[in-house]
């Protein structure tokens, strides 16, 4: 198999550099927004009538609620989150020194809860949990993203790379065959974005709801008849770091509206 | 549970004026089933009112094909300055309320 | 127009539950064309309905059925003598005919509403007007619904 193995390393020589083919330059990157139809766009412009901020409201009353055994809220230890927030989101998924791998931002909202109030974690896709990550993401609204910027997050972003560039489940498409090759291109009746990360968590007229990007790539998942990853799983987390390092540079929208 | 309204703070005397709501509810049709085939009630919101200084200026029947988070947007002829207040009642006792002021000169 | 909008954001005291209940999406039985004519009769009774005056904007082609914008207008002075009493919104292939009754009034100023609704599927919508002199209008759209490529399944 020597020769097998030779033949292999060619290969990832050549695949090597930065941009993968079917990559997307950064000039070309394009938030969903500018996929969607007027009606849609509207629904986002407008704070007043983005169901989103029904959530940021809720948040906000929880950043402000004391809970827990030390009966502090995120307030007592965080301040004004308007300052004090301000671009967090947009570095999310962050290297967590302590468990030595990314954490996202529920993630952090859950370890802040468990250490430093000693309070139940939230639930993943609980009303609390997306209340508590939209608030803190509306924060970042146009800031850049920056995640992926720390060095210790090389391997993870690698990982979430190959996680993208990998064919799965009954259909045997990547994220990649979509979202990097066929973007502008129509999946059903529905256009087929780029898959950039700059909303989350957003409002999706076909939820209902707010939702995490874990749930969007749970449902591409299943879309693909692959079986998706669990929430918060190492892979989610991974690919969620990739697709944000992608999208650096682009401005956060949280909570964006998409169909 | 939140509601985000949204009216002119000030409005001159005899201009039509928009307003705009949207509050927080899942508009549960009461036709889903679960996985285990049992159906999920329906709990929706079934009124809105609006009063302009406690008269009623705009009233809705909303059904299951509201959408979840219910938007409604409605006009009126700013009168006098004063207090704009919202209900929304629905099933299982729901109840929710929101008001906003406006000056009219 | 006033110059200054006032966004206000307020938490509405309310009572409700909050809670995730896993859904099949298979839809249940449909609304058939059949049932709107009973359900337009039992609004407007035995009255002539026109058509005309009204307005219904709605995307022809929907992003996503779950989520419709809708706006009705009528064309009326919206005076003490002649104004817009009521406008009905209905639909064909939904599990139910109805989508809202709206009331308005003389000092209502424009006879314009907006709502965003739910259309099961690609059909017509209807919205009727009943004016101060309790005269009926109509208008009637075709709506295209495309479902969604990925629909999620249970998460």
């Amino acid at each position: 198999m020597i020769f097998g193995r030779a033949i292999a390393a060619t290969i990832l020589l050549v695949v090597a550099p930065a941009l993968l083919a079917g990559e997307i330059p950064p000039d070309a990157r394009r938030s969903g927004y500018s996929f969607m139809g007027p009606d849609t766009r509207a629904m986002q412009d407008d704070d007043t009538s983005n169901p989103g901020m029904l959530f940021v409201l809720d948040g906000e009353a929880l950043w402000a609620k004391k809970t827990g055994n030390l009966d502090k809220a995120c307030a007592d230890c965080h301040g004004d989150a308007t300052t004090s927030m301000k671009g967090v989101a947009a570095r999310y998924p962050a290297f967590d020194k302590a468990l030595a791998r990314p954490v996202t931002l529920d993630q952090r909202i859950n370890l802040c809860r468990t250490n430093h109030q000693q309070a139940a974690a939230l639930p993943y896709e609980s009303r609390d949990l997306l209340a508590l990550s939209a608030f803190i993401a509306h924060q970042s609204r146009g800031v850049a993203i920056t995640a992926g910027d720390d060095p210790e997050l090389k391997p993870f972003v690698a990982q979430g790379r190959d996680l993208f560039m990998q064919r799965e489940g009954q259909l045997n498409l990547a994220c990649t065959s979509c979202h990097d090759d066929n973007f502008d291109k129509r999946l059903a009746g529905a256009p087929i974005t780029q898959g950039q990360p700059t909303g989350y968590p957003l409002y999706r007229l076909e939820w209902q709801t707010l939702g995490s990007i874990e749930r969007r790539l749970r449902s591409c998942m299943t879309g693909v008849r692959a079986q998706a990853y669990d929430y918060g799983s190492p892979e989610l987390v991974a690919l969620e770091l990739f697709l944000m390092s992608r999208a650096r540079g682009m401005p956060m929208e949280a909570p964006a509206v998409r169909p | 549970m939140a509601a985000l309204i949204n009216v002119p703070s000030k409005a001159r005397r005899g201009d039509t004026i928009e307003i705009r709501t949207l509050t927080s509810h899942i508009m549960e049709t009461g036709f889903r089933h679960t996985a285990d085939g049992t159906l999920v009630p329906r709990d929706i919101i079934t009124s809105f009112t609006c009063r302009y200084n406690g008269t009623e200026i705009f009233r809705a029947d909303l059904f299951p094909a509201i959408a979840a988070n219910p938007y409604l947007s409605f006009f009126t002829v700013a009168k006098e300055s004063g207090k704009l207040e919202f209900e929304w009642i629905g099933d299982n006792g729901y109840s929710s309320t929101a008001s906003a002021s406006i000056t009219v000169e | 127009m006033p110059t200054t909008r006032r966004q206000f954001l307020s938490l509405a005291g309310s009572v409700t539950v909050a809670g995730t209940i896993p859904i099949v999406t298979l839809r249940p039985l449909e609304a058939t064309p059949a049932m709107l004519n009973p359900a337009i009769r039992n609004v407007v009774g035995e009255a002539q309905i026109r058509t005309g005056k009204v307005k219904l904007d709605i995307p022809p082609l929907v992003e996503n059925g779950n989520t419709v914008p809708m706006t009705v207008s009528v064309a009326s002075p919206m005076t003490a003598n002649d104004y817009v009493k009521s406008i009905h919104i209905f639909n064909e292939k939904n599990p139910q005919p109805n989508i809202g009754n709206f009331y308005l009034g003389p000092s209502s100023g424009r006879a314009q509403v907006s709502t965003r609704i739910r259309l099961a599927d690609t059909q017509k919508v209807v919205a009727i007007a009943r004016l101060s002199d309790d005269t009926f209008w109509q208008v009637a759209a075709d709506i295209v619904v495309t479902l969604a490529a990925c629909t999620e399944e249970m998460n």
